[in-house]
């Protein structure tokens, strides 16, 4: 099933000239992982905030094309409903946190409690969240108090809680040690296995490699590059997107120069590794 | 000594928590250094001693020989420059080129040098196109590329970089290594946390690695990531390369892809 339908779909900021996002077409699928990817200022902070009815709920400007949502327009979805199919995580997690509570635990709750879920069912919520992202350490903590990374971790719980069929996903690890970005993931995939579907910004290419389905590539506001992961990562031609190729890709390029072609260009870790030991022998 | 001294230092915040416990460390003019550690390890509490932005609570902190104990945040910072992890935490004008100028204003520098500043910054940051924006409509990789404009044009012989690689594309990381190549020319010493490995191998010879508000190594990156000790206390990670030579049972603490391809069509 799809969840979201992009057909023909180009918008542009209110009072803006230029296209932020040109003749997009794209079908979605439940339960799938979306891996976002483009230089910056190619659009993928904008096609977040249209996946997620921010444009035209929040943004105005000039939407043409449809945007179908669980086959709905998105004009004709509630936007305070459309939020709690939608979650969305923000880029910089200095700006989700709402820097109106004093406790982590609070500040993971708001969302729900704007909801207006039962107060024992919220603490419950909050509870499981926290164990799953093992922020116990610091549920009594001031949210404006964290560093970067702690923060972000906690941006990240307080969308989890909300329990959102379809999650945008902006650069969740930006701030993040290499541990904390790899609990991050394994998070994300917990949630694939959920059934939920993924929409992941993220520069780590190689990360994008490992934990997505499909790969889209935006360059000035158009999807330029689209399908299947491995298709889409061992593209060349990625670079002069802006893009960087996973680590495992240059060196499966860099290891067919000195000798023959292989037949697929390996993505991940494991599938170069496998790669060298059939041709080298290690 | 023109260096950045820190001797004994510890430091806890207001309400007790302690944040940086015995930090002793020489850096010195004209190097480059990377910090990494976990979230939470103290690193960036740590250049915040460095600039005056935090007095430590015991030992010293010396810039150039004089205690940053005997300065005002503003006299030390004159001498090191910091951009912060949160771009937003540092900008407060209405265009970007504004922004820049607001302290070379402040510093009552002529029409002229102000002028040559602003030029020389906006080239190192790639920002020409972004002058007459509002700093928060530009884009966040780019508003962190404003920030370090700002700090540039101070020209202070220190320079502090909180996370400059976060959220940063393939244009953003080059501009950055070009930009640590240019200041190294200039004699400018560069301090950058970063949680990117890849980056940390690629641009520096010098790592600190702190962990649990401690500073528990200081070598160079090769030995940094192949240290099992140090990558287990820190929970870092080897740069990719690493990793996978280490699963391939290479020799020769390979960091690099290029170490990796010579090595392997030996065989």
């Amino acid at each position: 099933m799809n969840c979201i339908s992009l057909k023909n779909v180009s918008y542009k900021y209110p009072y803006t000239e230029e296209f932020a996002l040109q003749e997009l077409n794209y079908a979605f699928e439940t339960g799938k992982c979306y891996g976002i990817i483009g230089a910056n200022g190619s659009g993928k902070t904008t096609f977040c905030n249209l996946l997620r009815g921010m444009i035209p709920h929040f943004f105005e400007g000039d939407l043409t094309g449809d945007v179908l949502i669980e086959g709905k327009d998105v004009r004709n979805w509630d936007s305070n409903l459309l939020s709690t199919k939608i979650g969305y995580i923000f880029q910089n997690p200095f700006t989700q946190i709402s820097g109106i509570k004093d406790t982590v635990f609070e500040e993971i709750a708001l969302g729900l409690e704007n909801l207006g879920v039962e107060k024992e069912e919220l603490i419950d919520r909050v509870i499981e969240v926290v164990k799953l992202l093992k922020l116990e350490q610091l549920i009594k903590k001031n949210p404006n108090n964290l560093s970067g990374g702690q923060k972000q971790r906690v941006a990240f719980a307080s969308i989890i809680a909300m329990n959102n069929d379809i999650l945008v996903i902006d650069e969740p690890t930006s701030q993040l040690d290499p541990e904390s970005t790899a609990e991050i993931f394994a998070i994300i995939n917990l949630l694939k296995e959920q059934g939920k579907t993924i929409f992941l910004v993220e520069h780590k290419v190689d990360l994008i490699a490992e934990y997505s389905d499909e790969v889209i590539v935006l360059k000035d506001g158009r999807i330029t590059l689209s399908g299947s992961t491995l298709d889409v990562l061992s593209n060349i031609e990625l670079l002069q997107m802006g893009v960087m190729l996973p680590q495992a890709a240059m060196l499966s390029y860099d290891m067919q120069k000195a000798d023959e072609a292989f037949d697929t260009i390996a993505i991940t870790k494991s599938q170069v590794i496998e790669q060298i030991k059939q041709r080298v022998g290690v | 000594m023109e260096a950045i001294e820190l001797k004994n230092v510890s430091f806890a915040y207001p309400d007790g928590h302690v944040a940086n416990e015995e930090l002793n460390l020489i850096i010195k003019k004209g190097e480059r250094v990377a910090i990494v550690g976990q979230n939470g390890a103290g690193k960036t509490t740590a250049v915040k001693l460095m600039n005056g932005l935090n007095k430590p609570t015991n030992g010293d902190v010396f810039i150039n020989g004089v205690n940053t104990k005997a300065q005002t945040t503003a006299q030390t910072s004159a001498y090191v420059g910091y951009v912060f992890q949160n771009p937003d935490d540092q900008i407060f004008n209405s265009n970007v080129q504004k922004e820049i100028e607001y302290m070379l204003h402040y510093l009552k520098l002529d029409a002229q040098e102000i002028e040559r500043r602003v030029s020389r910054v906006v080239e190192l940051t790639g920002i020409e196109g972004y002058l007459n924006m509002n700093p928060f409509d530009v884009p966040y990789s780019i508003r962190k590329f404003v920030t370090i404009a700002m700090v540039l044009a101070l020209e202070t012989p220190y320079i502090i970089l909180d996370e400059p690689t976060a959220g940063q594309d393939l244009h953003g990381i080059q501009t950055l290594t070009n930009l640590l190549d240019r200041l190294q020319e200039e004699g400018k010493c560069v301090i950058t946390i970063t949680h990117d490995m890849e980056f940390v191998a690629d641009n520096f010879t010098r790592v600190i690695t702190m962990a649990n508000k401690r500073i528990i190594a200081d070598d160079s990156a090769r030995n940094t990531f192949w240290s099992a000790e140090i990558l287990k206390e820190a929970r870092l990670k080897k740069p990719q390369i690493g990793e996978i030579s280490e699963e391939l049972g290479m020799d020769g603490n390979i960091i690099y892809r290029h170490e990796l391809v010579e090595l392997l069509n030996k065989k």
